[in-house]
């Protein structure tokens, strides 16, 4: 067990599915990115992705790389990452990293754990890191009881999908569209097949991500998986202007909607 | 060491190399692997491979001594495998064309491919042409700007070249469009990576597809007389500098020299000399040497070079550096830019300025090394597309009468 599911179990004890809430940190600066970490819990997140910018997000289209790209231009730093994450878990979320593996690396897998874990983090998400590429990471993490949360696709074999169930502690991230974060209209059959097949797998948690940006989607999300997660909408929300109330709208808006009121 | 370096099948080589992908790539990695594998030992792959090569691509390439040249090399013997003679201008088309058949050979119609000069996009266009698969090639807006003609090639050939305007606007964002192109359309698309970096299969397959160049070059140089006493190659990602260097790791006495883009000079921080001035990280899919900062964000590179202008390098580069294999020197652009006169003044052979690089890198080590030496240099293209360029760097345009 861990802060991760224990958060996930107490929505569903509701009788709801969790909302987690992903922002980068520095856009549109350090400071204001915070303080918008801390409108997302205010506002209904019960997790906050924490996303320290890379320089090369291969899977984030053009919303959150421009965020990324401001941030960077901004001089953010990774430790920047850690300070949010301190204040989100100040502020009453469990705070969680998504990071692209260079980073990880860089810092060196062990430091970034142990770094998590002095701030207050529960667990990292890896876009970029599978786990039969990751036996460091995944010891280092094991031995400071920091979830790993990978991700599964649709074209995710059953194979894979047992191997990365298998190795993800607090929850697995279903993405049900192939393709880069950002909003999309519908997200389709894929995402309750994807989670069937995860759950197959035995995932006991899954999220799904990519694509959610409207309370009425997280509404239809939350009838078969136990967690939602939202990036770009809340990000172009926030706007290079870091318009927190527009943001605080938003994130109420899917609150609403993963607690079926959409 | 025992047993042969040729070859080595990946993922890793030595530390380096391996998969660091998003979950949703798996799975075509997973099959790209697998049909590259079958294919490879095929024999009818391997026939029309080699008919293609043949009467398709004009192989084998010559060898052509360049005495003139070579005497501001220190007097060696300078040879160079022309790899620019190849159809469509360069090596790269050695590397398309295998993986445009193994495109049709898994049945997808689509493929994308990142181009940096213009070199590997207008082989893999060519390719697409030849084998009716529609085609989308990532080209950094920069290089779009300093690479006119060859958008246009591309475009003649019935590519559709998207010009990449996020971060450093270079080779290096190009590869990141074209994989995130690739994550949403992976079920009818291939990517045809055009070096020998990346995720497993393709450092191991591209260096497969390049090392017809070493083959035929060491068979050429042993009827010539003997091994040479070093194979020098320009490096980028690295895929010429694999294939010329391939056939001859264990020959001991044969010294390996990659040349990298030292820019303005290392020291000057503007310069693409991974090996050089990186350390250990991922990107783009394979563990190597990086440039980058202290966080591990990639640092912009650097070089005259459209083609070398990237801040990775191939895994396989990185473990023979490591292993003390093959020596990996800087050449800076002006270095390369004189090299680049000199050929073409006194050999009339006018070479792409990233094969230049080699060009410089065979000069100096001439110079240390004298009339004894043998060199052989990887022309890895030709320079048409570079005329621009050239013309600008030493004042030669209409009206900038020198």
């Amino acid at each position: 067990m861990s802060a991760v599911t224990d958060r996930i179990d107490a929505a569903k004890a509701e009788g709801r599915v969790a909302l987690v809430g992903y922002l980068p940190v520095g856009y549109p600066d350090v400071d204001t990115s915070i303080a918008a970490m801390r409108v997302l819990v205010e506002a209904g997140c019960d997790i906050v992705e924490v996303g320290p910018p890379y320089s090369d997000p291969v899977l984030d289209g053009p919303v959150i790389q421009h965020a990324a790209a401001v941030a960077l231009e901004g001089g953010v730093r990774v430790d920047d990452a850690f300070r949010a994450v301190a204040e989100v878990a100040d502020a009453g979320a469990v705070p969680v990293i998504m990071a692209y593996s260079n980073l990880m690396l860089s810092r060196g897998w062990a430091r970034f754990a142990d770094d998590l874990v002095a701030a207050g983090g529960a667990g990292v998400i890896t876009p970029d890191l599978t786990p039969d590429a990751a036996p460091e990471w995944i010891a280092a993490a094991r031995e400071r009881d920091v979830d790993t949360i990978f991700l599964v696709a649709p074209s995710t074999t059953r194979e894979r999908m047992q191997l990365t169930c298998d190795a993800s502690r607090g929850f697995v991230y279903a993405t049900p569209l192939m393709g880069v974060t950002g909003e999309r209209a519908a997200v389709g059959d894929a995402a309750e097949r994807v989670v069937g097949a995860a759950r197959e797998a035995g995932a006991q948690r899954v999220g799904i991500g990519v694509g959610v940006s409207t309370g009425a989607q997280a509404k239809d999300i939350a009838s078969y998986a136990d967690a939602v997660i939202v990036g770009t909408a809340f990000v172009r929300a926030l706007g290079d202007e870091g318009d927190l109330e527009r943001l605080r709208v938003k994130v109420a808006e899917l609150a609403a909607g993963v607690r079926g009121e959409a | 060491m025992t047993g042969s370096l040729q070859s080595a099948p990946g993922p890793f080589f030595g530390e380096f190399g391996g998969r660091f992908v998003p979950e949703a790539l798996m799975a075509a990695l997973d099959e790209l692997t697998d049909a590259y594998a079958k294919a490879r030992i095929d024999p009818a792959f391997q026939e029309e491979l080699d008919r293609l090569a043949r009467d398709y691509t004009g192989r084998p390439s010559i060898v052509t001594e360049v005495p003139r040249f070579a005497a501001h090399a220190g007097g060696a013997r300078v040879f160079l495998k022309r790899e620019d003679l190849n159809h469509s201008g360069s090596h790269k088309i050695n590397n398309v064309l295998g993986q445009a058949l193994l495109t049709k050979r898994i049945g997808k119609k689509r493929v994308i491919a990142e181009t940096g000069a213009g070199q590997h996009g207008v082989a893999t266009a060519t390719a697409a042409a030849l084998m009716d698969l529609e085609c989308v090639i990532y080209m950094g807006e920069e290089d779009t700007e300093r690479q006119a003609l060859n958008v246009a090639r591309m475009r003649l050939l019935g590519a559709e070249v998207i010009p990449v305007a996020t971060g450093t606007r270079t080779l290096r964002d190009a590869i990141n469009e074209a994989f995130r192109d690739w994550v949403a359309n992976v079920e009818t698309t291939n990517y045809v990576f055009g070096t020998a970096a990346g995720p497993h299969p393709f450092p191991a397959m591209v260096r497969d597809f390049q090392r017809v160049i070493s083959v035929e070059s060491r068979e050429q140089m042993l009827a010539l007389g003997g091994l040479p006493d070093a194979v020098l190659a320009c490096v980028g990602g690295g895929s010429n500098a694999i294939g010329s260097f391939d056939a001859f790791l264990d020959d001991e006495s044969v010294r390996l020299i990659g040349c990298e883009a030292a820019g303005d000079g290392v020291e000057t921080g503007r310069h693409a000399a991974t090996l050089t001035g990186g350390r250990p990280g991922i990107l783009h899919g394979s563990m190597s040497y990086i440039l980058q900062d202290e966080d591990g964000q990639t640092q912009p590179s650097h070089s005259i070079s459209a083609g070398l202008d990237y801040p990775g390098v191939g895994p396989e580069h990185t473990w023979l550096a490591s292993i003390g294999r093959a020596e990996y020197w800087p050449v800076t652009d002006a270095e390369a830019m004189e090299a680049f006169r000199l050929l073409t003044r006194t050999e009339g052979i006018l070479p792409a300025i990233e094969s230049s690089h080699a060009l410089a890198g065979a000069i100096r080590l001439g110079r240390e090394l004298g009339p004894d030496a043998t060199l052989l240099v990887t022309l890895s293209g030709r320079g048409d597309k570079d005329v621009e360029q050239a013309a600008r760097w030493f004042e030669m345009m209409p009206g900038e009468d020198a």
